[in-house]
């Protein structure tokens, strides 16, 4: 069988596994946050909180819960990591250095593991189970607590309450996040990743004598970070790392837990809205989008342009032999086109337009499918984007799921989409001048490789800014300047569009529906979302060209 | 406004209880449910698929060893060829302000990968050098180097060579263990793993585990 046969194999299996678990996964996030009843240990978790978890909130409430809990998770995070050295259980690490435990513990909370430490070099079973793995679940779940808001805006009239951001936290994290995450880490383990706590341990080697290597929660935390769309590896290696993913079967079932939540939420929202094609619709649209890029990305690895792979023969540069080029393909748009940034393979030195490929799916504002939960309510955003469009083409009020969409509803959608492009283009252009950013470069122009040096750092503040964390790990960001500015863009990249998300909600969910008439447009036919499609690739094609063109466009093309 | 001071703080404190309440269940509870079962179920694994020959650990056989004999005068290992050889890591980037620097030689504590771009010259330099080192090594043309022999890998702790990689090394491991060449291309068929169930990943020789069995071979024959 050749190789790109077995690629297109291991893509058909993929597809079919995530379409078993579309309908019923889908169906029980719905039954988990339309259900009156509380499970016992919820009840616990809310006293124990101090919230009422039956009051239903407004817009600005829900937020502020949102903000608070987050708010709790930096300090947290950033206390336990400066405190690290003496903390036990802490494998001698000393503490974080107060950059670098800012940029991690801002990076961890926004769902987005941007990662500037080593972590078989840095870090301790209690920052890494006991913080960062938590707030992998939690930040997940507050992404899906703000879709499932901005869904109710849209099933809700007459009212602005959007429901309770704790009891959304709770139930996202109880009843969906841990089950699936203990069954997902045993499937792991059972596959040859590791879950110990022995520490940093002497292993017996080939020629006699022992070397040093890490033990810890492994699995648990590999199972989280790709269920939760999080990204952020135990080990340096991340997911290329065998102790994280140790053969192929593994790296097909991670690359499943990274999309299986963000297509189903399409289900979910179906289901809430009361009209599910409303959600096909969606998933549509971005089906098509992961599925074309998957290909381009597939036929460019497998192409293998530039002058070392040329050599080489194949792109097997940062590759692992037990993946192979087809499903490492694969997976690198699976974890750029979601929030997740978990890496089975180096993009540094994938192709220079498959490195575009990963550029331009984060570019796009993670939404196909999209981070759990953010990749949903971006893609709604961009819906009521493409509405409007339509209805300027035909000179009609827009109107989207029974509700009008007037200015301000235009206003916070279009805040909404600016943000994350406003945070990438200053932060890269600013650190194109600054003579000490420009020395954190690894390929340079000595190397006949300026331009990929620029697309590290293009790289880096797309991934901060859209919460994806993967990088061009060339780059050195270690620095006082890469670690604020990225942590920085990582909060007002995940928190700022939140807002307006939820404003959005809150209007929408004031609002009284209106009947559709024959002048409606028919937003879960095909052409909707065909027209979707085109206005997210046009919008975020404009806004990034010229910065895409210096970067891998001009690598690929020399 | 010391109202809404009151407020703020106890908005804060609920976030804070929250935090720390989930932080019991998946920072604590979560992690020793997982090890709890993975230990009682699956203990090999769970604790780093220890291979053992002969009574002693001979090391992970997920995680790749090099296989040298002393170094030379700049420092560099010196390939021990009666060994099978695992993918190159002498090319690996230095990352130059990393510290230490990203897996300079099979080191099993700094994982991570060269982050060359395609087209860099420096990249280029050492793909060559590696082509010409194999091709002049085992006696075949650069033609026949497989690209996994002259490329590092994602990790930089690759267990796993191609078989293509392993056959061209087939005659000169025979040679110098004073081996038949067809007992060792016997072996390498022995550890070639196919495709998960027929189409997952790429086919692979673990190397650790083709030079323990190796070894074995050669103490039967001595």
């Amino acid at each position: 069988m050749s190789p790109v046969l077995a690629g297109v194999l291991q893509l058909i299996a993929l597809i079919a596994a995530l379409a078993l678990a579309y309908r019923p996964l889908g169906d029980y996030m719905a039954a988990v946050y339309s259900s009156p009843k509380h499970l016992r240990i919820e009840k616990f978790i809310y006293r124990c909180i101090g919230a009422n978890a039956d009051t239903e909130m407004r817009w600005p409430a829900y937020l502020r819960g949102i903000l608070a809990f987050s708010l709790a998770g930096v300090l947290f995070l950033y206390v336990i990591q400066r405190l690290q050295g003496h903390l036990p259980l802490s494998l001698g690490f000393a503490s974080i250095s107060p950059d670098q435990a800012f940029n991690t513990a801002a990076s961890f909370v926004t769902n987005t593991n941007w990662q500037s430490y080593s972590g078989e070099q840095a870090m301790g079973h209690v920052v890494q189970t006991g913080g960062l793995a938590v707030q992998n679940f939690v930040s997940a779940a507050t992404g899906m607590a703000v879709a499932v808001a901005l869904v109710r805006g849209f099933a809700r009239s007459r009212t602005g309450e959007l429901g309770n951001f704790w009891a959304d936290l709770v139930r996202s994290t109880i009843r969906i996040l841990v089950p699936l995450a203990v069954l997902a880490a045993i499937v792991l383990v059972a596959c040859g990743a590791i879950q110990n706590f022995s520490g940093i341990h002497g292993v017996g080697q080939f020629f006699g004598g022992s070397q040093q290597t890490n033990g810890g929660a492994v699995a648990s935390q590999e199972a989280i970070k790709e269920l939760g769309t999080n990204g952020g590896g135990y080990f340096n290696a991340n997911s290329a790392h065998p102790f994280e993913n140790p053969n192929a079967f593994t790296n097909l079932f991670e690359i499943f837990l990274i999309l299986v939540i963000p297509f189903a939420l399409t289900r979910t929202f179906g289901k809430l809205v009361g009209n599910v094609k409303q959600g096909y619709a969606i998933l549509a649209a971005m089906v098509t989008i992961w599925l074309g890029f998957t290909v381009l990305m597939m036929w460019s690895e497998f192409a293998h342009g530039g002058s070392a792979l040329q050599a080489a023969g194949a792109a097997m540069e940062g590759k692992e032999t037990r993946f192979g080029i087809g499903s490492s393909a694969i997976f690198s748009v699976a974890t750029t086109l979601t929030s997740t940034g978990a890496v089975d393979s180096f993009h540094s030195s994938f192709t220079a337009f498959g490195g575009g490929i990963q550029l331009l799916s984060m570019m796009l504002g993670e939404i196909a499918p999209g981070g759990v939960g953010s990749g949903i309510y971006g893609m709604l955003v961009m819906a009521v984007i493409a509405v409007f469009i339509a209805g300027l083409m035909v000179g009609r009020t827009p109107e989207y799921l029974g509700k009008k969409i007037s200015t301000r509803e235009i206003k916070l959608a279009a805040c909404y989409i600016l943000i994350t492009p406003a945070l990438v283009l200053l932060f890269t252009a600013v650190s194109m001048v600054l003579p000490d950013a420009l020395g954190s470069m690894l390929n340079t122009k000595a190397q006949g490789a300026a331009p990929h040096g620029f697309s590290e750092i293009l790289y880096a503040y797309t991934s901060g800014a859209n919460n994806n964390g993967s990088a061009f790990a060339g780059l050195n960001a270690n620095t006082p300047w890469y670690n604020i500015t990225i942590g920085l863009a990582t909060l007002l990249g995940r928190f700022l569009p939140m807002v307006f998300v939820l404003a959005l909600a809150g209007s929408l969910a004031e609002q009284k529906p209106i009947p559709e008439t024959a002048g409606t447009l028919r937003t879960e036919k095909p052409l909707f979302a065909g027209l979707l499609v085109g206005t997210i690739l046009i919008i975020t094609g404009l806004t990034y060209f010229p910065a895409l063109a210096l970067g891998p466009l001009a690598e690929g093309l020399s | 406004m010391n109202n809404s001071v009151r407020n703020t703080a106890r908005l804060l404190t609920a976030g804070l209880r929250a935090l720390l309440v989930l932080t019991v269940v998946c920072g604590v509870i979560y992690p020793l449910v997982v090890t709890g079962v993975a230990q009682a179920a699956f203990p090999g694994t769970a604790n780093g698929s220890e291979l053992t020959s002969h009574g002693k650990v001979v090391g992970s056989s997920l995680l790749g060893q090099r296989y040298d004999k002393g170094k030379d005068k700049q420092g560099n290992p010196i390939p021990d060829l009666h060994w099978f050889q695992p993918r190159p890591s002498a090319g690996l980037g230095s990352n130059r302000t990393a510290k230490p620097p990203v897996n300079p030689q099979y080191d099993l504590q700094v994982s991570g990968a060269s982050n060359l771009g395609a087209g860099n010259t420096d990249l280029l330099k050492s793909v060559k050098d590696a082509k010409q080192w194999v091709a002049t090594t085992y006696g075949v043309p650069e033609s026949q180097v497989p690209a996994d022999a002259v490329t590092s890998s994602g990790s930089g702790l690759d267990p796993d060579i191609s078989p293509e990689y392993a056959q061209i090394q087939v005659n000169r491991v025979a040679k110098e263990n004073n081996l038949p060449a067809d007992k060792v291309e016997q072996l390498v068929k022995d550890h070639t793993q196919g495709r998960q169930l027929g189409f997952m990943g790429d086919p692979r020789v673990n190397v650790l585990e083709l030079n323990v069995a190796l070894r074995d071979l050669v103490q039967k024959q001595g």
